[in-house]
C-alpha cells in the first residue's frame, strides 16, 4: 500500500499541473507554448511544490511530536501548537501590519514554541490514566486559545482574516508567495538527519540518558522543529488539520516505529494525501475550489476515527 | 484496623456537618438572582420609548432562558445516562450534527424549496432527522460494550471536527444563492435570536423538561450505571434511548436559536452540582436550568450594557468553559 | 427457585459459559468457585439478566429473566457485581436508599427509611452513613453496596466476589451476615468466592466451575476433597480437617 502511494505521488504531481480553471494540456507544454509554460511556472508549478512541501513537512513534524509527547495521538493540531501560531500571527498582524512575511513567521514561531511548551507543562500535571488524555488536553487548550484569538479578532475586525488562516488553502499560491515553505522542507530533512535521536527520545528520558544522549537537548531541538514548521505552514497556506496525526499512524501500523526507516514513507504519504485532497477540492465543484483544509478536515477526521475505533476499545483499554 | 480509624474519623465529623448542603435554599437564592438579572437585563441602559424597549428585550430574555434551560437540562440528562461529569452533548459533536443536518437539508432540497416551507415545519423536520441520527450514533457509542471515557471524548471531539468540516465542504460545494439561504439560518447567535422559532423551541424545551421532571426518580437510578440500574429493575436500554431522544430535541432547539455553544453545558452542570450539593435530579434539573439562565442573562447584561462588548458572550463562555474542562481533567474528575 | 437451562455464552471464538444447567432451590447459601476465566461471573450476570445468553434460559420463580419486566425481577432478585462503581457523588445513605427503588419507585415511605436504617446497622455503616462514597476505603464502599443489595429485600441475592477489598475481620463479618440472611430471613444467596476455605466453612452447597462448565456440585463435604479441588484448579490441594472444618492447603 505504501509502495503504491509512493508510485502515485509523481502521477498526482503531474496531474496537479494540469488541473485548474485555466486550461493547460500536456500537448501545450510539449509544443513549448509560452502561455502554458508561463502558467505552470507562475501558478501550477508553485502550487504543486507548495502542496508537496507542506504535506511532507507537516506529516514529518507530526511524527516528531508523537515521539516528544510519547503519545500516538499528538500532532501540532492536537497539542495547541497550531492555535498558538495563529494567535501569534494575529497579534503581529495587529501590532505591526507592515512587517514582511519572514517577521510574521518568527512571531508565529515564538507563540507556537511557547504554546507547545505550555502544553507539555500542563501534560505533566495531568494524571495520565489514559494516553487519550494527551490529545484531549491539547485540543481543548487549542480551543481556549482559539476563543482568545476569536475575541481579539472580533474586536479588531479581523475575523475574516482569522477564518482564512484557519483553513488551509492553496488556491492563492503563486511564484513569489510560497517560497518560505522550502524552509519547512529543509527542516523536514534536518528531522530526518536527527531521526535516531527522536526514536530514542520516544523511549523515555531514562532510556535516552542511559544511552548517553542529552534528553533535554533532543526535546528542545524537536520542539523548535515542530514549532517552526507549524508556523511556516500556517502563515503561508493555513491550517491542515490531523495530517500529522493520521499519516504517521498509518505508516507506523504498516512499517513500525523506527523513525529513520519510516520518515521517508511518512513524508511521501503526507505529500500524496495533501495533493490528492487538493485535487479533490479543485474538481468537486469545478470551476470553484473547495479549500484543502476543509477536505483534509473531512478525510483526516474519518481516518482519525478509524484509528481510534479500529480495534474497538483497543486504544481506550490502555487507560 | 483501617475501618476503626475511619470510624473514628467518621464520628469526629458529625453527620450534620456533611449534610449542611441545603438544596432548597440554594434553589431559592438562584431563582432570586435570576429575577434580579432579568430585571437588570430589561432596564439597564435603556434609552427611548419603554413600549419599544421592553417587548424587544423581553423577547430576547425569553430566548436566553429557553437556550439556557435547554442546554442545562440536556447536559445533566446526558451526564446522567453516561454516568460521568465531563461528557456533554456538545463535546460529543451533537450541535455540530444539527448544523450538518441543516446544511444537508438545504443541499438536498434546495434553497427555493426551503424558502417556500414555513420555518416551523422546516425546523420540526430537522429535529426529526437529528433525533434519528443522534439515536443511531450515540446508541451505538454507548450501547454494546463499555468504552473508556477518554476514548468517547476524543471520538466526540474528532466527530465534531468531521461534522463541521463536512458542513463546511457542503457549503462550499452548494450554489451560492442557496448558501445565502443557509447563512441566514446558520448565523444565529446570542444577539440575533430567531424570533420565528422562539415559540416552537420554547414548546419543545418545555416538553423535554416536563419529561425529565416526570422521570426524575428513574434518572437518579440511571446515574448509578448500567448494571446497578438493571439490578434495581430499570429497563436500561429503553430508558437511555428515551433520554437520548430528549437530549437530541433539546440540543436541536438551542442550536437552532443561537448556534453551537461547546462549553456552556459543562460549565453550568458542574456549577449546579457544586452549588446544590446533591445528585438528586429533583434539585439538579431546576438548579442547572437556573444557573444556566443566570449565567447567560447576567453575562449579557455585564458584557453588553456595562462593558459595551456586543456578541462576545459566546466567546467568553468558550474561554471559561474550556479552562474549567482542563481543570477537571487535571484534577482527575474524568474517571 | 432459580433454574438455569442449557445456558451458553460466547465471545467470538471462545465459549465462556458452555451449556450450563443448574437448579438453585429456595433457601441456602450456594458458593460458586473455580479458577479465573471459568465463567463464574458471566454465569452470575446471565442469571441476573445483566448479560444476554447466546443460548438457554434462566427462570426465576418460573419467570424467564429475558422476557419478564425488569422491575418485577428487581423485587425478586438482587445482584451485586464485583466492579460496582458509581460516577455521581453519593452518600452511603443515598446509595443504600436506592435499594428501595424497586418497591417505591423513588417516592420513599417511612417503611423504606426503616429498611435503610436496618441495612446500615446490619453492615456497621452508621458511622459513615452521611459520607460520600469516594471518601471511603475500598472495604467500606464494598459494604455500602452490599447494604444496598440487602435493602432491596429480595428472596434471591446474587453477589460476585463480595469479599474483594475486605480485610479478614470484615470478610468473616460479611459471611456471617450472609449466613444470617439465609438462616433467619430465609433468603437464597448465590455468591462467587475465590477462597475455597471460605466456601467450605460457610456454604451449604458448592458449585465448582471449570472451562465454562459445572465440574462438580454438592455439599462442602463432597466438593472439598483433594481429588476434586486438584482437578478444578489444576493444582495439588491437600484437605485437612481442622476444628471440624474442611480446610484445603495449597500454599507450597
Amino acid at each position: 500500500m505504501l509502495v503504491a502511494a509512493a508510485w502515485l505521488l509523481p502521477a498526482l504531481a503531474v496531474v496537479s499541473l494540469f488541473v485548474g480553471v485555466a486550461d493547460v494540456r500536456p500537448v501545450d507544454l510539449l509544443r513549448l507554448d509560452p502561455d502554458a509554460w508561463g502558467l505552470v511556472a507562475v501558478s501550477r508549478g508553485p502550487r504543486t511544490a507548495a502542496l508537496l512541501l507542506a504535506g511532507a513537512s507537516t506529516a514529518v513534524v507530526g511524527t516528531i511530536m508523537q515521539m516528544l509527547a510519547r503519545n500516538r495521538f499528538a500532532e501540532p493540531s492536537t497539542t495547541g501548537t497550531v492555535e498558538f501560531a495563529l494567535l501569534g500571527l494575529l497579534v503581529v498582524t495587529i501590532a505591526a501590519p507592515a512587517l514582511p512575511v519572514a517577521a510574521k513567521i518568527v512571531a508565529a514561531t515564538a507563540f507556537a514554541l511557547a504554546g507547545t511548551a505550555l502544553f507539555l507543562a500542563v501534560l505533566r500535571r495531568v494524571p495520565l490514566r489514559s494516553p487519550l488524555v494527551v490529545p484531549l488536553v491539547g485540543i481543548v487548550l487549542g480551543g481556549v486559545v482559539s476563543a482568545v484569538a476569536t475575541f481579539i479578532a472580533y474586536r479588531t475586525d479581523l475575523l475574516q482574516a482569522l477564518g482564512a488562516w484557519s483553513t488551509g488553502d492553496f488556491s492563492g499560491v503563486l511564484a513569489g508567495r510560497y517560497e518560505t515553505l522550502w524552509v519547512a522542507g529543509a527542516l523536514a530533512v534536518v528531522a530526518y538527519v536527527a531521526a535516531d535521536r527522536f526514536t530514542v527520545a520516544g523511549l523515555g528520558e531514562a532510556f535516552t540518558t542511559n544511552l548517553g544522549l542529552d534528553h533535554r537537548r533532543t526535546m528542545v531541538l524537536g520542539l523548535v522543529l515542530v514549532s517552526v514548521v507549524s508556523a511556516v505552514v500556517v502563515v503561508t497556506v493555513g491550517v491542515v488539520p490531523f495530517l500529522g496525526l493520521v499519516v504517521p499512524n498509518v505508516v507506523s501500523l504498516l512499517r513500525g516505529d523506527d523513525v529513520r526507516r519510516t520518515l521517508p514513507w511518512v513524508a511521501t504519504l503526507g505529500a500524496a494525501l495533501v495533493l490528492a485532497c487538493d485535487l479533490l477540492g479543485r474538481l468537486v465543484r469545478y470551476p470553484y475550489e473547495v479549500p484543502v483544509g476543509v477536505v483534509v478536515g473531512v478525510v483526516g477526521s474519518v481516518l482519525f476515527l478509524w484509528l481510534l475505533l479500529r480495534r474497538d476499545t483497543g486504544a481506550g483499554r490502555v487507560g | 484496623m483501617s475501618a476503626d480509624l475511619a470510624a473514628r474519623a467518621g464520628t469526629a465529623l458529625p453527620a450534620a456537618d456533611r449534610r449542611r448542603a441545603r438544596p432548597g435554599l440554594a434553589l431559592t437564592v438562584l431563582a432570586a438572582l435570576v429575577v434580579v438579572a432579568a430585571a437588570a437585563f430589561l432596564t439597564v441602559g435603556a434609552t427611548g420609548s419603554w413600549s419599544f424597549v421592553l417587548p424587544f428585550r423581553a423577547t430576547k430574555l425569553a430566548g436566553l432562558a429557553v437556550v439556557g434551560t435547554a442546554v442545562a437540562v440536556a447536559t445533566v440528562l446526558f451526564q446522567t445516562v453516561t454516568a460521568n461529569r465531563i461528557l456533554t452533548p456538545s463535546l460529543l459533536g451533537m450541535d455540530a450534527m444539527f448544523t450538518l443536518v441543516q446544511t444537508v437539508l438545504v443541499f438536498v432540497l434546495g434553497g427555493a424549496a426551503l424558502a417556500a416551507l414555513p420555518a416551523t415545519g422546516m425546523f420540526l423536520g430537522q429535529v426529526v432527522v437529528m433525533v434519528g441520527c443522534a439515536v443511531v450514533l450515540f446508541g451505538w457509542l454507548f450501547g454494546g460494550q463499555r468504552r473508556s471515557l477518554h476514548l468517547l471524548l476524543l471520538v466526540g471531539v474528532v466527530l465534531g471536527t468531521l461534522l463541521r468540516s463536512a458542513s463546511g465542504m457542503l457549503q462550499r460545494i452548494m450554489d451560492p444563492n442557496e448558501f445565502a439561504v443557509l447563512t441566514n439560518r446558520l448565523f444565529a447567535s446570542f444577539n440575533a435570536i430567531d424570533d420565528t422559532l422562539l415559540g416552537i423551541t420554547a414548546a419543545l424545551v418545555a416538553a423535554g423538561c416536563a419529561f425529565a421532571w416526570h422521570r426524575r426518580h428513574v434518572l437518579d437510578v440511571l446515574a448509578l450505571g448500567r448494571e446497578c440500574a438493571t439490578g434495581l429493575g430499570v429497563p436500561y436500554r429503553r430508558a437511555v434511548l428515551e433520554v437520548l431522544v430528549v437530549v437530541a430535541v433539546l440540543v436541536s432547539a438551542s442550536t437552532a436559536l443561537v448556534g453551537p455553544v461547546t462549553f456552556l453545558g459543562l460549565l453550568v452542570a458542574n456549577v449546579a452540582y457544586v452549588v446544590l450539593g446533591t445528585h438528586q435530579h429533583r434539585w439538579v434539573l431546576p438548579g442547572a436550568a437556573l444557573v444556566s439562565t443566570l449565567f447567560l442573562v447576567a453575562g449579557q447584561v455585564v458584557l453588553e450594557h456595562a462593558l459595551g462588548f456586543d456578541t462576545s458572550l459566546g466567546v467568553v463562555i468558550e474561554l471559561v468553559g474550556g479552562v474549567l474542562f482542563l481543570v477537571l481533567l487535571v484534577r482527575g474528575a474524568a474517571r | 427457585m432459580i433454574e438455569v437451562r442449557g445456558v451458553t455464552k460466547r465471545y467470538g471464538a471462545t465459549t465462556v459459559v458452555d451449556d450450563v444447567s443448574l437448579d438453585v432451590p429456595d433457601g441456602g447459601l450456594v458458593a460458586l468457585i473455580g479458577p479465573n476465566g471459568a465463567g463464574k461471573s458471566t454465569l452470575l450476570s446471565i442469571m441476573s439478566r445483566l448479560l444476554p445468553a447466546d443460548a438457554g434460559t434462566v427462570l426465576v420463580d418460573g419467570m424467564d429473566v429475558t422476557t419478564t419486566r425488569s422491575d418485577v425481577l428487581a423485587r425478586r432478585l438482587a445482584i451485586l457485581r464485583q466492579d460496582a462503581h458509581v460516577g455521581s457523588r453519593l452518600t452511603v445513605r443515598d446509595l443504600v436508599t436506592f435499594g428501595r427503588y424497586p418497591h417505591s419507585k423513588g417516592r420513599y415511605t417511612v417503611e423504606d427509611r426503616a429498611h435503610v436504617e436496618r441495612a446500615l446497622d446490619f453492615l456497621d455503616l452508621q458511622p459513615f452513613a452521611d459520607r460520600f462514597l469516594d471518601e471511603l476505603s475500598g472495604g467500606q464502599r464494598q459494604r455500602a453496596f452490599v447494604a444496598m443489595v440487602l435493602c432491596q429485600d429480595t428472596d434471591h441475592v446474587l453477589l460476585d466476589e463480595p469479599l474483594n477489598n475486605l480485610d479478614l475481620r470484615h470478610a468473616v463479618g460479611m459471611m456471617r451476615l450472609l449466613r444470617r440472611a439465609t438462616d433467619e430471613l430465609g433468603k437464597t444467596v448465590v455468591v462467587v468466592l475465590h477462597d475455597i476455605n471460605v466456601a467450605s466453612c460457610w456454604s451449604d452447597r458448592i458449585v465448582a466451575m471449570k472451562d465454562g462448565r459445572v465440574a462438580h456440585d454438592g455439599p462442602p463435604a463432597e466438593v472439598v476433597r483433594p481429588e476434586v479441588l486438584s482437578d478444578v484448579y489444576d493444582l495439588d490441594v491437600a484437605v485437612h480437617e481442622l476444628d471440624g472444618q474442611l480446610i484445603g492447603t495449597y500454599y507450597r
